[in-house]
């Protein structure tokens, strides 16, 4: 298990970087972690990540389509917001294991 | 263990020519989760296929009963060929796959193109097929950006890591 710092605190990740103790996470560290993705955060980022993390909380999978369907985000400003792969970059800086789904 | 990859895929164009529910949703989901991945996608359909994208058919796709050996009934025994041609079979048949997609989150077909076209994906129709099939774009649905020849699909399909995948 491997520890990364951000914003001066120590945290848990796996290979990839994805963290493995959710409760780890607070809002310093996700504008870190969105640094070294190359996302400044802003409140729209930080509505969806904290949906992202109520939705892993709740147990549910998640999928771009059921965020897009959320009334959070649109799917076409969550690939605006999180440019690339919106999916894996969003889970990564909520601090929420990477979502496994193919849809 | 590094994940780091020496050459990532940059582009992929998938090829659809035809029309069932699972050839369709193959190319689909393939398309989708290349956008997902923020890998460049280009879904062209051709032939049948074209059945995906014409807006008269496009809600309507059918899975084949007849012919399919792998089709079983609920409960895993055999798929006789036989029951498969009676009136209605195909349609409960294909409605019942339906519902199980939307069990796991797939969406229909028309939502489907909305969420590729929404992450940059682009979705295009054969102008021969069309041409073979008298079909105008004014018959395909609205999330198609164009008709192409074949060496317009290849100029798209140009650049480093692309890969043409056809289904």
């Amino acid at each position: 298990m491997a520890q990364k710092e951000f914003a001066g605190q120590m945290v848990e990740v796996n290979e990839e970087g994805y963290f493995t103790n959710p409760q780890q996470w607070n809002k310093e560290i996700a504008v870190a972690v969105a640094k070294e993705e190359g996302i400044e955060l802003t409140e729209k980022h930080f509505a969806v990540l904290e949906y992202l993390r109520n939705r892993h909380n709740a147990g549910e999978a998640l999928t771009i389509r059921s965020i897009g369907k959320s009334g959070v985000v649109e799917t076409k400003d969550f690939y605006a917001l999180f440019p690339g792969a919106p999916l894996k970059k969003a889970t990564k800086i909520a601090g929420i294991p990477k979502p496994t789904g193919c849809i | 263990m590094s994940t780091e990859k020496e050459s990532p895929l940059k582009k992929v164009c998938i090829i659809c020519s035809k029309g069932s529910i699972e050839d369709v949703y193959a190319a689909l989901v393939m398309t989708n989760g290349a956008v997902m991945e923020g890998i460049e996608a280009k879904l062209f359909f051709t032939f049948f296929g074209l059945d995906a994208i014409t807006k008269k058919q496009m809600n309507k796709l059918k899975t084949s009963t007849v012919g399919n050996p792998a089709m079983r009934m609920p409960g895993g025994l055999p798929f006789p060929t036989l029951l498969g041609v009676l009136p209605g079979v195909e349609a409960g048949v294909s409605a019942m796959m339906k519902s199980q997609m939307e069990a796991l989150d797939i969406p229909p077909v028309e939502e489907f193109f909305e969420l590729i076209t929404a992450g940059g994906g682009e979705i295009y129709a054969c102008k021969l097929a069309m041409d073979m099939f008298k079909l105008k774009k004014e018959d395909l649905s609205e999330h198609v950006k164009g008709v192409l020849t074949i060496g317009q699909f290849y100029e798209l399909a140009s650049g480093d890591h692309t890969q043409i995948i056809f289904t």
